[in-house]
């Protein structure tokens, strides 16, 4: 008995080695050896000459000109992590609150739903890209809040002004007010977050809201104690895939790729996404501490 | 006295009552008011660009027509059909999604299992790896991918029998089939990671049952686990096709000059602009273009570009919500 077990489970593991073989050569020939390469490019001098490329090891010369000699790349990347940093919990907190309040019951639901997801479909990429740049679109939507500026000015300018006469903390009020007035891309970049939100609320077994309910906890009460520590393994999924997601609307990804292929720095490049990628790593490291020790998991 | 405290009961009830309802009533108003301008704030922009694309030239400087063209025309689809061959960048973004779409389906749904169902020695730390490829921004190896393509080489075996270098493959849609069908594509590592949640989910009773009734693994996999996960089958393909649809990144690094939609859709003004220019006899400058006019055809070509993208979503939307809420997303 003992044995023919074993022998299964020995035939289990050399199939998943034969499963996974497309996808450990790809690892390797598609990503390891590529990043052994790129750290290699960021460490090195790369010139074009006539049989191919030549490279002289300079050490962290790149990383130097990268911070003290680009025009522009402290400012995009100070940017860039500004962005990742000002965007995450905002769009964790309207993520998680659109996905609260598309799983209640209501008429027209599935609808509701459908709207709400099609940034999933529409926001990647290029579209949102040419989006922001162009000029009928943005004519269009001042000419839209008739009285021009003074209408658009007011939107937020008012709620600021009431806040702080409120005895609000100034910066927390600037951020607020910020926050509306991105409310498109805040909106537009959570929809897959939206998603996964909605299908932890649905795994929730509703045995808990039903006890919970007995016991004569209000709704308050109830999503605090069951709603949130259920779902709080999901924030942290959802705050890595924000950060991942905003690899691709950043400012940062044409800089890189302009440096390599409009102005053949190859080095310095790469050493630019090594930087970044650190700046990235870090901010994720420091966020999955503090998630992690609220996370509540349930097994 | 006796029905003087059944009166009061009652209307402390029917006021306990009123409260209920009302706050009951509050929260639906509120809830709805949200919904709505959520909603509206999402569709926006796509009403826009359809308000616009029917518009006639000359209402744009009627200031009376805001939303609703005055000279309803389809003028500006025309042009742009003109100035792009829209069948054939159509065709070719959905044969290259749809392709890439079925390769990496398939590679991810092999690899999710295997880290699921089929451990070895090493398989979760190999686990950790696809998290990690998660987690690098594609920049970070953009160039040496780029110089992986134009010379490609699987280990130095076709230097070893012709003798040259690799083949350039930069122009081709080669590279696409090679990512996605070794599962290496537009983060393919989230889908290797769907695949596993999923399949991790299934009862392993199933999976015995299987094995006792005399099934190998293989066939266990393709006749029993497979029909199963049918949630995270839908889940990825959808994934897999938007993403490659609206890519322009990896398109754009191995392409010459693409001929796909989200490519077109980044480039489009310059080509409108010199089509109008030769049109109106200008052969050099392209400054006397009226950019009113040129934004107004590009954004005619994005609505093109997302439509067929629209459509499709609004047949497999609502099979594809309940699938995602029945995935393994879910940590």
């Amino acid at each position: 008995m003992a044995r023919t077990r074993l022998t299964q489970n020995q035939r289990k593991g050399r199939m998943g080695i034969l499963f996974l073989a497309p996808w450990l050569i790809g690892f390797i020939l598609l990503f390891a050896l590529p990043i052994g390469e790129s750290l290699r490019y960021s460490l090195s001098q790369l010139e074009m000459t006539t049989e191919g490329m030549s490279m002289n090891f300079i050490g962290f010369d790149n990383f130097q000109a990268a911070f003290t000699q680009h025009p522009s790349y402290n400012r995009v990347l100070t940017e860039a992590v500004i962005d990742m940093v000002v965007n995450v919990p905002l769009i964790i907190f309207f993520s998680l609150f659109s996905a609260t309040l598309l799983n209640q019951k209501f008429r027209g639901r599935g609808l509701a739903r459908a709207i709400f997801f099609l940034p999933v479909i529409l926001a990647s990429g290029a579209l949102l890209g040419v989006e922001g740049g162009d000029i009928l679109q943005n004519v269009m939507q001042s000419a839209n809040s008739q009285q021009g500026d003074s209408m658009s000015l007011l939107k937020s300018f008012e709620l600021e002004r009431m806040l702080i006469e409120s005895g609000a903390n100034e910066s927390i009020v600037s951020y607020l007010t910020d926050a509306v007035n991105r409310i498109y891309e805040i909106i537009s970049r959570s929809g897959v977050q939206i998603l996964i939100f909605l299908a932890g609320l649905q795994s929730i077994s509703p045995s808990l809201y039903e006890a919970a309910k007995i016991e004569g906890a209000t709704g308050y009460e109830a999503f605090w104690k069951i709603t949130f520590p259920m779902i709080s393994p999901l924030i942290l999924t959802n705050v890595i895939y924000t950060v991942i997601d905003a690899f691709s609307s950043s400012q940062m990804t044409v800089l890189i790729q302009d440096t390599a292929f409009r102005t053949f720095q190859f080095g310095l490049s790469s050493a630019m996404s090594w930087i970044y990628f650190l700046c990235i790593s870090i901010i994720l490291f420091i966020m999955y501490s503090l998630i992690s020790r609220k996370v509540f998991y349930y097994d | 006295m006796e029905p003087m405290q059944q009166k009061s009961v009652t209307a402390v009830n029917r006021s306990a009552w009123l409260t209920r309802f009302m706050t009951g009533f509050l929260w639906k108003l509120v809830r709805l008011v949200l919904l709505v301008g959520i909603s509206y704030v999402i569709l926006y922009p796509i009403i826009l660009k359809i308000s616009i694309a029917f518009k006639d030239k000359q209402d744009l400087y009627n200031k009376t027509v805001v939303w609703i063209p005055k000279n309803f025309t389809l003028d500006n689809f025309k042009l742009v059909l003109q100035v792009i061959d829209y069948p054939k960048v159509l065709l070719n973004t959905v044969l290259l999604s749809g392709g890439t779409m079925i390769l990496q389906m398939i590679t991810c749904a092999l690899a999710g299992y295997a880290f699921a169902k089929l451990k070895f020695k090493g398989s979760n730390l190999l686990f950790i790896l696809v998290v990690f490829t998660i987690l690098v921004p594609p920049q970070t190896i953009m160039v040496p991918t780029y110089a992986l393509y134009k010379n490609f080489d699987i280990f130095g075996i076709i230097e070893l029998f012709t003798g040259k270098p690799g083949i350039n493959l930069i122009g081709t849609y080669w590279p696409f089939i090679i990512s996605s069908g070794l599962a290496m594509g537009l983060k393919t590592g989230l889908f290797i990671y769907i695949f596993r949640q999923f399949f991790r989910g299934i009862p392993k009773e199933i999976e015995e049952a299987a094995y006792m009734d005399g099934a190998g693994i293989l066939t266990t996999f393709l006749r029993v686990m497979l029909p199963n996960a049918v949630p995270a089958i839908v889940t990825v393909m959808l994934f897999a096709f938007v993403w490659q649809w609206n890519d322009t990144y990896f398109s754009t690094l191995v392409l010459i000059n693409p001929d796909l939609m989200s490519a077109k859709v980044a480039t489009v003004a310059g080509q409108i602009a010199s089509y109008l220019a030769t049109e109106a006899g200008m052969v050099t400058s392209t400054g006397n273009i009226d950019p009113f006019y040129l934004s107004m055809l590009s954004n005619t070509l994005i609505l093109l570009a997302i439509l067929p993208l629209v459509v499709m979503y609004f047949f497999a939307q609502r099979y594809f919500v309940e699938s995602v809420e029945r995935t393994g997303l879910v940590g």
